[in-house]
């Protein structure tokens, strides 16, 4: 059977989001693969611009409904970085346990993605269905099931009381038992095992090479983690364990994600009982004075990444976000290749993708054929020149920064 | 030990139980005690700043004076996001989340509302 | 001839098969919506499925072969339905018995999975493609195994007839019980044939969309479903008829009950099978077929010529 190429996206039914995999087929055999991204830029970034700090807070929490507390806190973070504030230690305690149950949730929903994309669909249903448990509690606890809104400038904006405590502890007992099942499940039943081992394998070294992030990364043996390598909230006072595997294929991410929720739920269980009392904010100045910061911040999918530029005003100059899913899709082709068609969707999904989060560039394709790229000053240019065309003055418009 | 059908057992047990599933609409769906639903306006306590509509990231609130210190607030339900920095920036606490959250409607001009 | 013909259009023919087919798989779906936690879909959901398809509007693609596009779904549900008419029901005897009819019924099922692949084939779409050859893989890797499980009831029986051999049966009901790796086989290997988990690798959603049928729509993929349906009903009927000797020929309500009783339970087993394992891929399936599921067809045989063997004695 010769050749062909069968395209997976941008709409197709394993994919959530629309992004585009060429795949070379030979037979059932992935020959090469080729990922196209930019179905889903929002610019967000530039929108960011034009909003004042607080704006800025909801509008990248909704970067991704999954992880938006990771986006919402790794920003709050650059911005308190640049004005020097220090973070009452009750508000930090409160932003790592959101953040876990955050995570608690996101793999829960991860888990049933698996099950369904190798046409496990029990596995999906109970999966999410214990995951409401975890989502009434943050419901609970921040006011809404995603997007929580929980991070202000200086801390957070809403208290734990000790009774929300307690409902957490009671949620933390069903989760736990309906977890140790799921590992179970991922280290016994054999058609299961027999869809993952050995799938979508990536080395160590590749690992390195690729930069892949989170997950991926630790499945095959790389122990890192930001919130144990760079603390940030609270994580420097509480005592966990960076779970790493060594299969270094789709079965081990699904491990490494299982375990880290027993991780997560011992972290739950710390942080209750070590929170401190006192204030949960501090006030915060509306300008934010010239500067810039990064911020790394450890996501569900991995590291998360984001830099500010502000200058004094109320509004920042420059808000640049790298959300994981973007570090590890370059490793995706490698992956795939020499897999099966039948491995490619869980292969994706093992990455835990959100292209949406991704998305971070436009690519134009002439219409005309051949494509071309633009850099920030090509695109500056082609605007004002487009301006130009339109009969607009475009005189005070300068074409880069420091240029007149 | 590896085995085939290990989930085979919760299944089974499955059958003897009510499904988890809820019948919404014909249930009635709650929400937790705290949840950012509709804003709820107290026109008393207005002093007309507008803090609120110019907090909000989404400007998805107006402020509009009626009378002498008389006011009234204009919601876009459609552009509302929710997040309730509109009652937390509030001076004089005129604004609350309530927890009132099906909000749908079939027209887009019914979306524009008094509250 | 008048009621040869109401037998065939009417009962059990064509319209009660139809009506079966229907309850046989709200029976699936329900049972594999509960034992996921599920609700489920309402009793009339597959009817409504049925007439909502009829009615849209049929969207031929240009590059496919019009003519065999829509003949097709007619010839899937057209030889699935003809294979009921060999099948014993509620007596040991069927409709039309006559000698060799097994051999009869079980290339009439392949028709189906032929016209799937036809079907996919000339469809003319990259995904439906990948979807016919794998319906064609799978054929050949279920069939034998599937062949040789109801090949070993036969040999006991020493009758080539599927109302043969249920008689056989009903009256040594104990012998029935040598026939237990056989229907283990024939359950699994009817998964293959029905084209469901773990075996739904030709209509593999996530991978190839809608696999063969990713092309079709409108009332010729409401044809094709039914045709499936009533591919579960022949092959629970089939499975219930050779492997469960429970009869009464003297009375037609209590037998049809039986029978009734026999299919869904059949039908459970498919359900639970298809709700506690995942998808396999091609390659693990066609390995699994013929590295577990033919030798154990083929110690069936085996044991089956043996008690033979021990009776003529």
């Amino acid at each position: 059977m010769g050749k062909f190429v069968i395209p997976v996206g941008p709409q197709h039914p394993a994919l959530e989001e629309p992004e585009s995999f060429s795949l070379m087929l030979e037979g059932e055999r992935v020959a090469a693969a080729n990922v196209t991204l930019g179905y889903n830029h929002r610019g967000i970034e530039k929108a960011c611009e034009s909003r004042t700090y607080i704006q800025d807070i909801y509008l990248l929490e909704r970067i991704c409904g999954i992880c938006s507390h990771a986006h919402s806190t790794c920003y709050v973070q650059t911005v308190e970085d640049v004005a020097g504030l220090e973070v009452p230690k009750r508000a930090l305690y409160i932003r790592s346990l959101i953040g876990e149950l955050e995570r608690v949730h996101s793999h829960l929903l991860w888990l049933g993605i698996a099950g369904h994309e190798i046409g496990f669909e029990s596995l999906f249903m109970y999966s999410w269905k214990d995951r409401e448990v975890v989502m009434d509690i943050l419901e609970l606890l921040t006011g809404n099931r995603v997007n929580y809104g929980m991070n202000t400038v200086g801390g957070v904006r809403r208290d734990i009381t000790p009774e929300q405590a307690q409902d957490v502890l009671k949620a933390l007992v069903i989760l736990e038992e309906k977890t140790k099942y799921y590992i179970q499940l991922a280290n016994e039943e054999v058609t299961l095992i027999d869809r993952l081992q050995g799938v979508g394998r990536l080395s160590k070294e590749d690992v390195l090479k690729y930069g892949a992030t989170g997950p991926v990364m630790r499945a095959a043996g790389v122990s890192r983690d930001i919130r144990k390598d760079d603390p940030y909230a609270a994580y420097g006072e509480l005592d966990f364990e960076v779970i790493t595997d060594t299969h270094a294929d789709v079965l081990g991410r699904t491990v490494v994600r299982v375990k880290e929720l027993m991780e997560s739920y011992k972290m739950i269980r710390q942080i209750l009982k070590q929170m401190p009392d006192g204030p949960i904010t501090v006030r915060a100045p509306k300008k934010i004075p010239a500067g810039e910061a990064v911020s790394r911040y450890e996501a569900p999918r991995g590291e998360d990444i984001h830099y500010l530029r502000s200058d004094g005003t109320d509004k920042p100059d420059r808000v640049k976000v790298r959300a994981p899913t973007l570090a590890n899709l370059a490793a995706i082709s490698n992956m795939l290749e020499g897999g099966y068609l039948a491995d490619v969707p869980i292969v994706i999904a093992a990455i835990d993708p959100c292209f949406s989060c991704t998305d971070r560039a436009i690519k134009v394709v002439n219409a005309s054929g051949g494509e071309s790229m633009f850099d920030w000053e090509g695109l500056r240019r082609y605007s004002i020149d487009w301006y130009r065309k339109q009969g607009i003055d475009m005189k005070g418009t300068k074409l880069s920064r420091g240029e007149d | 030990m590896k085995k085939t059908g290990k989930i085979v057992p919760l299944l089974l047990n499955m059958l003897f139980r009510k499904p988890n599933t809820m019948k919404y609409p014909y249930e009635k769906a709650t929400v937790q005690k705290n949840f950012r639903g509709k804003l709820k306006y107290d026109a008393e306590k207005c002093i007309g700043c507008g803090i609120c509509s110019r907090v909000c990231p989404a400007g998805a609130i107006e402020i509009e004076k009626i009378g002498d210190k008389k006011f009234k607030a204009i919601v876009y339900l459609d552009r509302c996001i929710y997040c309730g920095q509109c009652a937390e920036s509030c001076p004089k606490k005129a604004l609350e989340n309530t927890e009132e959250f099906e909000l749908a409607s079939l027209s887009k001009d019914e979306l524009k509302v008094e509250i | 001839m008048g009621i040869a013909l109401f037998d065939i259009i009417v009962f059990p023919g064509f319209i009660f098969l139809g009506i079966l087919s229907l309850v046989a798989e709200f029976t699936d779906r329900k049972l594999n919506a509960r034992l996921q936690n599920r609700v489920g879909p309402p009793w009339y959901q597959p009817l409504a499925d049925f007439i909502k398809l009829s009615t849209k509007e049929t969207i031929v693609p240009e590059s496919a072969s019009s003519r065999m596009f829509r003949a097709l779904p007619l010839f899937a549900l057209a030889s699935a339905s003809t294979a009921f008419l060999y099948i014993p029901i509620w007596s040991t005897t069927s409709l039309f018995p006559f000698s060799c009819d097994l051999i009869v019924v079980l290339y009439l099922l392949t028709v189906p999975t032929l016209t799937f692949f036809l079907a996919g084939w000339f469809s003319s779409s990259l995904y439906s493609e990948i979807g016919s050859i794998r319906t064609m893989t799978q054929l050949f890797a279920y069939e034998v195994p599937l062949y040789m499980a109801l090949l070993g009831p036969a040999i006991l029986a020493d009758n080539w007839s599927i109302s043969g051999i249920a008689s056989y049966y009903y009256i040594h009901p104990l012998m029935a019980l040598f026939n237990i790796p056989g229907l283990l086989v024939s359950l699994v290997a009817a998964q293959g044939k029905l084209e469901r988990a773990p075996f739904d690798i030709p209509d593999a959603e996530t991978e190839i969309v809608g696999g063969t049928f990713t092309e079709y729509n409108g009332r010729f993929l409401a044809f094709f479903r039914m045709s499936i349906d009533v591919e579960l009903v022949v092959v629970a009927t089939l499975i219930a008829a050779v492997f469960f000797p429970l009869f009464t020929p003297a009375n037609a309500i209590v037998g049809f009950l039986i029978y009734l009783v026999k299919i869904l339970f059949v039908i459970f087993l498919l359900a639970v099978l298809r709700t506690a394992l995942a998808r396999l891929r091609i390659e693990q399936m066609v390995s699994f077929c013929w590295r577990i599921l033919a030798p154990l067809a083929l110690l069936q045989v085996l044991i089956d010529l043996i008690v033979k063997g021990v009776l003529a004695h």
